[in-house]
């Protein structure tokens, strides 16, 4: 293994920037801001569009993470 | 029996079984060489550890048993949606950390870390075993699903024939297995996903429009399976057990050995956090998936003659198979069950992969043969790969479904009590390796115990502090109760041997 390498690469060091990981886990612990019906969404209840909506969410979260921590 | 269907599920089984075979050549390395066969040379890079996990982690069990409980228990299925959700902030924070601590020391199992990490044999050896107990019930479950799938297509042979395809199923899976090694759940993936994406789509734009929207599915849904009933009096009823259920199986999920096996074969740190970005549209498909469940209940298949003999024999597994019979045309039928069966080949696969590795490295090299060599060691673990899958294929075969379910249930229980080690210990090595087997232990027995006080039949255990109820899941739980155990028993270990503390790894200080 080379020896070199003291300095820390990219993404490898903690940053503040990875406490916005912490808002699908607050949203998604928080059931009863979304356990009801409405507003429903092409007949689709809250509860399931709302969840799914966070799939996206936490995905191009965790893409714009990934961007600024490589850069 | 369906000839069409079944002529496209075989034509389609026939085509994967061939990619399995040619898999070993692709990009080919030194199948004597343990992490060529057992983890395809380190080498994937992003689009294929894409595919890889999501045949891995998205099982042919998850598409089968999602939507059953959606039709069977209604919204508290759907936990699958926020559980695949946590699972992705985790992987990207914790487990490049897992990559390159493994590539550099050539660690190709959590136990091997785990040893090398805190020096403590017997902790490496709990770590081991409860990956083997965990995954060896999973596998059987990807049979289950695999023979809920023959018997929708109405290949019912009878007596001693009767199991017949799924036998010829899994001798195909264990054949190019013991070939290919892990490269061929790798190429196979590629395929089934893309079957599976076709059949999910498909089944989830044209399914309402037969049945007349989803606002008319969303109707004919009663009002108790449709949200969460809302807490009442001194109890968070059942939020705190959807929360705790997302929470636990996410936080376990990357503990299995088979989750591991796939992302430490990757190329690089940058392809495990690639893929936490990506790896949610297998998310956001099981999510539409679960979805079917709802729809099944809507089309009224439960209540259909035609499917009534699947239902007594499965029960609300056979939901979504029937649903397929019932809204699609026979070549789509055959399809959409071949990407579900292949689904279940590929985690079945790497699953028996996984356990060969935990085998051969932390028990057979470490306490049978400690001087073999390479060689040996792959071809220990081939065969290991076999012996695993042919004792889930009898377990299936001559004991009760519903055993297997239990056992996988409380396999998840066991996995999770490797966490403090495994995932807190890449971060610190401050946690005795005494503590944490004194925690590990006490979680599996409290986890079992909180398992058994509900007759093995759930995970969610009704916690009652101070009068307030608190249900959740039992892995959670425990694991709090492990964790808190091995941190104060840390100093205490420190004190009583001075020497046992955890040491500096390459890649992980």
């Amino acid at each position: 293994m080379p020896e070199a390498q003291e300095t820390k690469p990219k993404g490898r060091r903690w940053r503040p920037l990875y406490l916005l990981f912490a808002l699908p886990f607050i949203a998604m612990f928080w059931v009863s801001s979304y356990d009801r019906i409405e507003p429903a969404l092409y007949g689709i209840p809250f509860f399931y569009w709302y969840q799914m909506l966070w799939i996206l969410i936490t995905s191009a979260l965790t893409l714009f993470i990934y961007l600024v921590d490589e850069r | 029996m369906d000839y069409i269907a079944t002529s496209v599920f075989i034509g389609l089984f026939l085509l994967v079984t061939v990619i399995g075979f040619f898999a070993g050549r692709w990009r080919s390395g030194d199948l004597d060489q343990l992490h060529e066969w057992g983890l395809g040379g380190r080498r994937f890079g992003t689009l294929i550890t894409w595919f890889l996990l999501g045949g891995d982690l998205y099982t042919a069990y998850t598409f089968v048993a999602v939507p059953a409980l959606m039709f069977g228990a209604g919204a508290v299925g759907f936990f699958a949606v926020p559980y695949t959700i946590l699972i992705y902030p985790i992987l990207f924070m914790v487990f490049p950390r897992m990559w390159e601590v493994a590539q550099r020391n050539g660690y190709i199992t959590a136990a091997d870390f785990v040893k090398g990490r805190f020096e403590n044999q017997p902790l490496a050896l709990a770590i081991a075993i409860t990956g083997l107990l965990a995954t060896m019930p999973y596998i059987a479950l990807q049979l289950v699903g695999m023979e809920v799938i023959i018997a929708a297509l109405g290949l019912h042979l009878s007596g001693f024939w009767s199991e017949l395809p799924l036998i010829i199923a899994f001798i195909v899976l264990a054949a190019f297995t013991y070939a290919s090694g892990l490269r061929a759940p790798a190429m196979i993936a590629v395929v089934k996903d893309m079957l599976i994406y076709v059949a999910v789509i498909a089944a989830v734009v044209i399914i309402p429009m037969k049945l007349g929207g989803y606002g008319k599915i969303f109707s004919s849904i009663s009002p108790e399976k449709l949200i969460l009933p809302h807490p009442e009096g001194a109890s968070l009823g059942g939020y705190s057990a959807y929360a705790t259920l997302a929470l636990g199986s996410a936080l376990a999920l990357f503990l299995y050995p088979h989750s591991l096996t796939a992302l430490l074969s990757s190329s690089s740190r940058q392809v495990i956090r690639r893929n936490a970005a990506i790896l949610p549209t297998y998310s956001f498909l099981l999510g539409l998936l679960a979805l079917l469940g709802f729809m099944a209940i809507a089309a009224g298949v439960q209540s259909n003659p035609a499917y009534a003999a699947g239902f007594a024999e499965f029960g609300a597994n056979f939901s979504v198979p029937a649903l397929f019979l019932d809204s699609f045309p026979s070549w789509f039928v055959g399809l959409a069950f071949a990407a579900i069966a292949i689904g279940a080949l590929v985690p079945a696969a790497i699953m028996s992969i996984a356990c060969a590795n935990l085998f051969t490295r932390n028990i057979y090299k470490e306490y049978i043969n400690p001087r073999c060599t390479d060689a040996q060691e792959s071809r220990m673990a081939k065969l290991i790969s076999l012996i695993v899958k042919a004792g889930a294929l009898v377990f299936v075969l001559s004991l009760d479904k519903q055993f297997a379910i239990q056992f996988q249930l409380l396999g998840g229980i066991w996995i999770i009590q490797t966490l403090p080690a495994v995932m807190i210990g890449l971060f610190t090595r401050w946690l005795n390796g005494w503590a944490l087997l004194a925690g590990w232990a006490t979680g599996i027995i409290i986890g079992t115990g909180m398992a058994a006080s509900l007759g093995f039949k759930g995970s969610i255990y009704p916690l009652d502090i101070l009068g307030y109820m608190l249900p959740g899941y039992a892995a959670f739980y425990s694991l709090i109760i492990n964790l808190a155990l091995a941190i104060i028993l840390t100093p205490l270990f420190n004190m009583v041997a001075p020497g046992s503390k955890g040491r500096a790894l390459e890649g992980c200080p």
